[in-house]
Formats: C-alpha cells, structure tokens, sequence
C-alpha cells in the first residue's frame, strides 16, 4: 500500500505531468488527486479490467513466428496523456500548414517540378527515392489531392516544444487503438472521465468515410468504397476490419476484386459489383502484379489501368512515399516557405544529410551523439542509437553512410518528454511520442490528440510496439 | 454481399454447430454408459459414435484402441480431427475474424470468449472436475451465440447464410444421432421394445434436446417409430430433419429474391432443398422403416452434401477462379444469369 507517485521524479526531462520544481501542472491535478488515492492493487486491477476488455473484443497485433495464439493486445497504459486547449490548437495549426504543403509537393513532383528548378529542393534528392514514381509524371488525381490520411509523428523536447519527427504519408497506423483506448479509458474510469472536458475522437470513422466518397470518380454521389486488406495475418488487420466496420464498408482482399476493360468489381453472391473508392492499406509495389511487383499475390490485376482511366480512385493515391522519405523530410520547412510564403508553425528536429559533404564529415565525425536513420525504413528498424550504440555497430553505420550517402540522415539524441506510467508496482517516468491523424478531403480535420505511444522499457526512446511501446489515451481539453 | 464473405459466415455458423452437437453426443453418451454400463458391451458402443461420424479411419491412425475415454478426447480436443470441438472452435473464430465487420460486436465476443475459454486452463479444470458442466457449457456457448446473433445481426443476406450454414449442419447431425441408434446392437438376451432399448433411444432424443419435447407431443411410451418420426417430421421442433429443411430452403429464397409459393425456385440449390422438403413432407415412417432406417439417413446425408455444394457453385464459385486472368472478349456479368 502506498502512494503510487512515490518517489517519482522528473530527472532532467520535461515531464508532461510534473513542472521541473516537482508541482503538478494545473490540467493533471483532478488526475492525480484520483491516482493517489488508489493502492497498487486497486490499479492492478482496472488494468486487468481493461486488458481483458481489449483480449474479448480482439483488440491485438499479430506477432508473427508463434505457432499457439499469434495475437498480442497492444499494451495500454492507464495514465493518459492531457493536452491543454490552447497547446493543442498550436499543435493543429501546425499540421495543417505541413499537409497543405506536403500536397502542393505533391503535386509540384509529379507535375512541373518548380521547386527542382527554382532550386529548393535538387534534382537527384527526388529521383533517388525509393517511392518516387515517375510512371505517375503528369498524372492527375483526383480533387488533386495526394495524402488523404497522414499521420505526423510528433515528439516534445526537453523545452516541452512540439517537433515532427516523421511524417507518414502511405498508409499511416494506429487509429484504431487510439478509439479502443478511449473506449476503455471511459469504461475503467468513468467518473474522472466525466470531470474533465475531453474533445471526443468516435467520429474519426464518419470524417475518413466522407473523404473516401469525396474522392469518388466523376462525382459519383453514391460511390461504393472498400477498404482493401492484405488479409488475416497482417499484422494491422484487425485496425483493417475495425475501420471498414465502423464505416460500414466492405472489407476485400485482392482475390475478391476482378477488373474488366478499366473497371474494378468485386465478386458478390448476387454477380460483379462496381468499386469506386479503394481505401488500400497495401503498399504500392503490390497494388498490381500487371504494373509494380510481379509476385504480388496481394492485388488486382489491372487496377492501375483502372486507376488511371480515372474508374477508381485510391486513398492514398500512389506515389506519395516520396513525401514522407526521410530525406525529403528535411526539406518539408522549406516547402512550406516556398509554397505557402509562411513560417513553420512546427519545427522540424535539427537534421543532417548525408548527401551534403559538410553534412556528412559531421556525421560521421559524431557517430556517438547522433541518431542515424536509413531513408526508408520505418517501425524502429534500421536505425543507430549512436550513443547507446557498441563500436562495432557504429563502424557498420559509417561504412553504409560511405557507401550510399542518399540513404541516410542523422539527428541529435533528442531528450523526448516523458510522462508518468505503470511499471510494475509504481509510477516511473517513461518517454513518449504523439501521432495525430490527419484527414484531407473537402477540408481538413485532425482528431483531437491522437495515439500517444511509450516506450515501456527503462530509458528506452523508442516507441514503436514491435520494439516494446506501448499506448496511452490522449485527451485534448475543451476548457 | 462479397462471396467469400457469404461463405465465412456459412463455415463459421455451420462449425459453431458442429461443435455444439459434438458437445451434445459426448455428454449423453458418457451418461448413457452410466445406465447401461453393466448390460453393454463398451467397446461396441463407441465403436458406433466414431463410426456415424465417419472418421474411423483418423480416429485408427491416431489411437490405439477405442475407449470411452479416447473417443471422448478425439470428439473434443484432438487438434488433427478437424471436426473435434477444438479444430470447430478454431475454424469458426477463424472464418469469424476474416468477417468481422460483417458480425455485430456481441457475436464476435461471444465467439472469441468460447475460444478463449477453450484454450485457457479452465477448460481443462473444468473438464477434469466434470465432463457435464464442461459439455453444457459448450452448448450454453453455442446457443448464446445463436441468440446473439438472431438479436443484434441485421437480418440481411449475411444472416441467411448463418442460417443456411447451421440448419443444414443440424439437420446433417440429427440424422447421424438417429443413426447410431441402428449401430448399437442391444446386449444379448434384450428384447427389443425392452428396457435397454428404451433408455436407448431415450439418449437419441436427448442428444437433441428432444425428450421432453417429445413427452409434450406424444404423451406416453418411447417408441422407436415415434423418436424416428419425431426427429424426422416433426414440423414443430426446432432440431428436426423437416424443420432444418424447411428452414434452410426458406433462406434460400430469400439471397435469391424468388417467391417460395407454388413451389418456385430459380437456381440448383433451391431445387434440391425444395425436392428434398417436399420427400420430407410425404414420406411415411412405415416407408423410412420398410426402406431401411439407416439407409434412409444414409442418403439424407448424401442429399444435404448435395445442397451444400449447390449453394457454393451458385454463389462462391468464382472465388477458385482468383488466378485467372480477366477474359477480354467476354462482357462484364452484372447479373447472376442462371437458368431457372
């Protein structure tokens, strides 16, 4: 028994709950009159509660290579992270401005390319990433809209400022777990819950649909949408069939779609049915094995005809991997300057690249302060935690910088914010990240907050559930 | 609706079924030894359970001898059996998860928590300590899932096809209950119309939850000609062979849109169950005895195999035909033509 803050410090971050004098900011104060209040028990015993809620209802990633039960809930910290009214606005500005301008790339690459020739951004940074698709030059989309859903990862540093890490501009993850977590934040503590004024997030679903027919073809006031899977053991598949649930659209995969002469269709008990909108959660290289990868087994023969006959339309569309490179990444300030004539409202983490010369005799001359990351990798991998890192796994680093400058880019070890979590029997600080969900269609929405991630593991600054993350709810204020 | 979500919906329901039934049979049999234990010859019997199911040859290659007890564990929790309660509570949350935007919420716990249950430890205390709570819960699963599913699903095209899937399972597994009666011999020196015999078919009907229904109906003695006719033609009770018939072909006009009146129906599937309902109607138990009990149901079994395939040509077909290149010559079929 016992207080569960006991013993808590912020250490020498900025910690989201605590000022660095150790009082408890003014938005956490109802929270933590009701969390000291609890013994380790009674909180062991809300978590079961809302474990098991997420087990019955499914709520699991697939962990691959495990024969018996190859599904994982994702796990959930009870302690949600608390957004103020006013931080969060800054925050919302901030990434409107960045897919306004992410689109106008976009558009600008697969077009006239002026921001190549004005000499923003050069030439080879374009042609060399890896899904950069020029089959797609002149090509026009619908609505010329490119990134329907992004999803901007964003951290806080040890200042408490907000910075983008990464954007995800292909098909961004985690929704779903972030409307599974308020369902089980209301359900396990329903009386705090009612003490403060948090912004809803449930009608992300009705806002994804409208943008999903708002892209339909020729108008089409009544498109059928489907949201194309990979199948059962993806490891997003339940976010897969929860979204098309909650939607109340079809779920397919390629073996249910046919094309035909430029039409996509799926195979229905009543004959072929016509698709308009394909919300696809595969990635490019396997959307056709008539176009990209010939083994794809996951996609429909013919459908980038379709696509480009203007029969279909995707979300999102192809090609805007060459938006949420790592390497155009450091450039997205800049975008925004040149097409929108504006100031980042959210600053970008200081970057290195090692395509530049200065750049990369920096790099590799401070290998054990930077974090150094390949171009297109995601979920964790492929990345060097230059301080934490052994000899031997610096020097691979610098041979792979030698060899293929344009892959890599480096950054310093950013103290990221922590905020109080479930370790245990007690609280402990543990560091965080925040990726909100952004939706383009007739306008912009972002739902309030977003998926706040944590690394569970002890000192650990990485996030991602394959590396041991877990998730909190995030409450953004209305007061 | 998406074929192949027309035939998860059929697999999930008809496997949800089969592991009630199974369930059902496990647990009156193991009763039943216990009345008839003394007079009976135990091997015989269980012979016979194995052998209505039709999985004698698996059930040989895995086991070196029948007993109550490996029957028992072979009917339940034997992963290689595909028809074990194990392998049909896999299958059924399996088909159900690939279909889940097609389920309401309720149906996916219910299935996912009989799963979960199954494969957590309790189930095994739970059996250890008493193999009757464990089959009735089993069944409890089953028939909350069923429940759940007629309160909370629309009652669109997806629910016809649940309902195709777990009437023609029922009426597949009445017939197999009624048929092991014709393979359990009575012990020598029992008359038939005797004791034994009627304790007998008194297991029959409660392996279908038919005794006291049976009692309502007809009032008195267990007698073999009743139990057949009841289980067979009995318009009113829900496990029935006529009334899953019925059902099944009421469903079927349904997904099709045809009118059932005047006896009318448009694809394969229709005309069988309808040839097969009106068999149901007419025939008399004097003509299913003269014909032979067992090779009456023996056939019934053939025709419901009939139907089942009928329906996947009619309406999954063209899920095989995945890898096929599109035919450029051939226009766009947007209507199912069938001839009638």
């Amino acid at each position: 028994m016992g207080n569960l803050f006991e013993g808590y410090v912020p250490e020498n971050y900025f910690d989201e709950m605590f000022g660095s004098t150790g009082e408890v900011r003014p938005h956490y104060d109802t929270l933590l009159a009701r969390y000291t209040a609890m013994s380790s028990e009674e909180f062991q015993k809300k978590r079961d509660l809302a474990n098991n809620a997420f087990l019955t209802q499914g709520v699991t990633f697939t962990v691959y290579n495990d024969q018996e039960g190859t599904e994982r809930i994702f796990p959930f910290d009870l302690i949600p992270r608390i957004i103020p009214r006013p931080e969060w606005e800054h925050v919302e500005r901030g990434l409107s401005q960045r897919i306004t301008a992410l689109n106008l790339f976009l558009h600008d690459i697969y077009h006239d390319q002026k921001i190549v020739r004005d000499g923003i951004i050069p030439a080879d940074v374009i042609c060399s990433a890896a899904h950069f698709r020029p089959e797609f030059m002149g090509f026009d989309v619908p609505k010329d809209i490119y990134i329907h859903i992004c999803g901007s990862d964003l951290i806080r540093d040890h200042n408490g400022d907000y910075l983008v890490l990464e954007d995800n501009a292909r098909s961004p993850s985690g929704v779903s777990y972030l409307l599974e977590n308020r369902q089980a934040m209301k359900r396990v503590f329903p009386n705090l819950f009612s003490r403060y004024l948090v912004r809803p997030v449930d009608t992300y679903c009705l806002e994804l649909l409208d943008v999903l027919r708002f892209i339909a073809p020729n108008g089409n006031p009544e498109p059928t949408v489907v949201l194309l899977t990979p199948g059962i053991y993806n490891s997003a598949y339940f976010e897969h069939s929860f979204l098309a649930r909650t939607m109340g659209i079809e779920i397919v995969v390629g073996a249910d779609l046919v094309t035909h002469d430029g039409v996509v269709y799926m195979k229905t008990t009543h004959g072929l049915k016509r698709v308009d909108v394909i919300y696809r959660r595969i990635d490019d290289d396997f959307l056709d094995p008539q176009v990209f990868r010939r083994d794809s087994v996951l996609g429909v023969s013919g459908m980038i005809n379709a696509y480009r006959r203007g029969n279909v339309s995707l979300a999102n569309t192809i090609g805007t991997g060459v938006a949420d490179d790592k390497v155009t990444y450091y450039f997205v300030p800049k975008m925004i300057r040149y097409y929108l004539d504006q100031d980042p409202i959210l600053p970008n983490v200081e970057t290195y690249l090692s395509h530049f010369d200065s750049d990369r005799k920096y790099i590799l001359e401070n290998l054990d302060k930077l974090v150094v990351k390949s171009a297109n990798e995601s979920g964790g991998y492929g990345m060097l935690m230059g301080a934490q890192a052994t000899i031997e796994q610096r020097e691979a680093f610098r041979q792979a910088i030698k060899e293929n400058p344009r892959n890599y880019v480096a950054q310093p070890t950013i103290r990221l914010s922590r905020s109080p979590s479930f370790c245990g029997d007690r609280f402990e600080g543990r560091h965080i990240d925040l990726r909100p969900y952004i939706l383009y269609g007739a306008k912009i929405t972002i739902i309030p907050g977003g998926l706040t991630r944590v690394a569970l593991r002890k000192g650990s600054l990485v996030v991602n559930s394959s590396q041991g993350g877990g998730s909190k709810d995030t409450w953004v204020l209305n007061d | 609706m998406l074929s192949r979500v027309a035939d998860a919906l059929f697999w999930l329901s008809r496997y949800t079924e089969r592991a009630e039934n199974n369930a059902r049979m496990m647990d009156v049999n193991l009763q039943l030894m216990l009345d008839v234990q003394p007079f009976a010859n135990n091997r015989q019997h269980w012979e016979s359970i194995i052998f209505t199911l039709e999985d004698t040859k698996l059930f040989n290659q895995l086991y070196p001898e029948i007993t109550g007890d490996a029957v028992v564990d072979f009917v339940t929790f034997e992963r290689k059996n595909p028809n074990s309660i194990y392998s049909c509570l896999a299958t059924a949350r399996e088909n159900a998860r690939t279909v889940r935007e097609e389920l309401s919420v309720e149906m996916w716990e219910q299935i996912n928590r009989m799963y979960l249950f199954f494969f957590s430890g309790d189930a095994k205390r739970i059996f250890q300590n008493s193999t009757y709570e464990f089959f009735k819960w089993i069944l409890q699963g089953s028939h909350l899932f069923q429940g759940v599913t007629d309160a909370t699903m629309l009652h669109d095209e997806g629910w016809e096809f649940i309902r195709l899937g777990m009437f023609l399972e029922r009426a597949d597994r009445t017939s197999r209950i009624l048929d092991i009666k014709y393979h359990i011999l009575l012990p020598s020196g029992e008359q038939i119309g005797g004791n034994v015999d009627t304790i007998q078919w008194m297991a029959v009907l409660k392996s279908c939850s038919a005794l006291e229904p049976y009692r309502k109906h007809y009032r008195g003695q267990v007698l073999p000609w009743k139990v057949v006719e009841f289980l067979v033609k009995n318009q009113t009770f829900p496990r029935s062979i006529v009334f899953c018939v019925d059902s099944l072909d009421y469903s079927l006009h349904k997904i099709t849109g045809v009118d059932r009146g005047d006896f009318q129906y448009r694809v394969e599937a229709e005309r069988l169950s309808g040839k097969l309902l009106a068999d149901l109607c007419f025939i008399t138990v004097d003509e299913i005895f003269r014909a032979g009990l067992h090779e009456y149901l023996d056939r019934m079994q053939g025709r419901l195999i009939e139907i089942t395939k009928a329906i996947y040509k009619e309406f999954c077909e063209w899920l095989e035909e995945k890898d096929k290149e599109p035919q450029e010559t051939e226009p766009p079929q947007l209507q199912t033509q069938k001839s009638s």
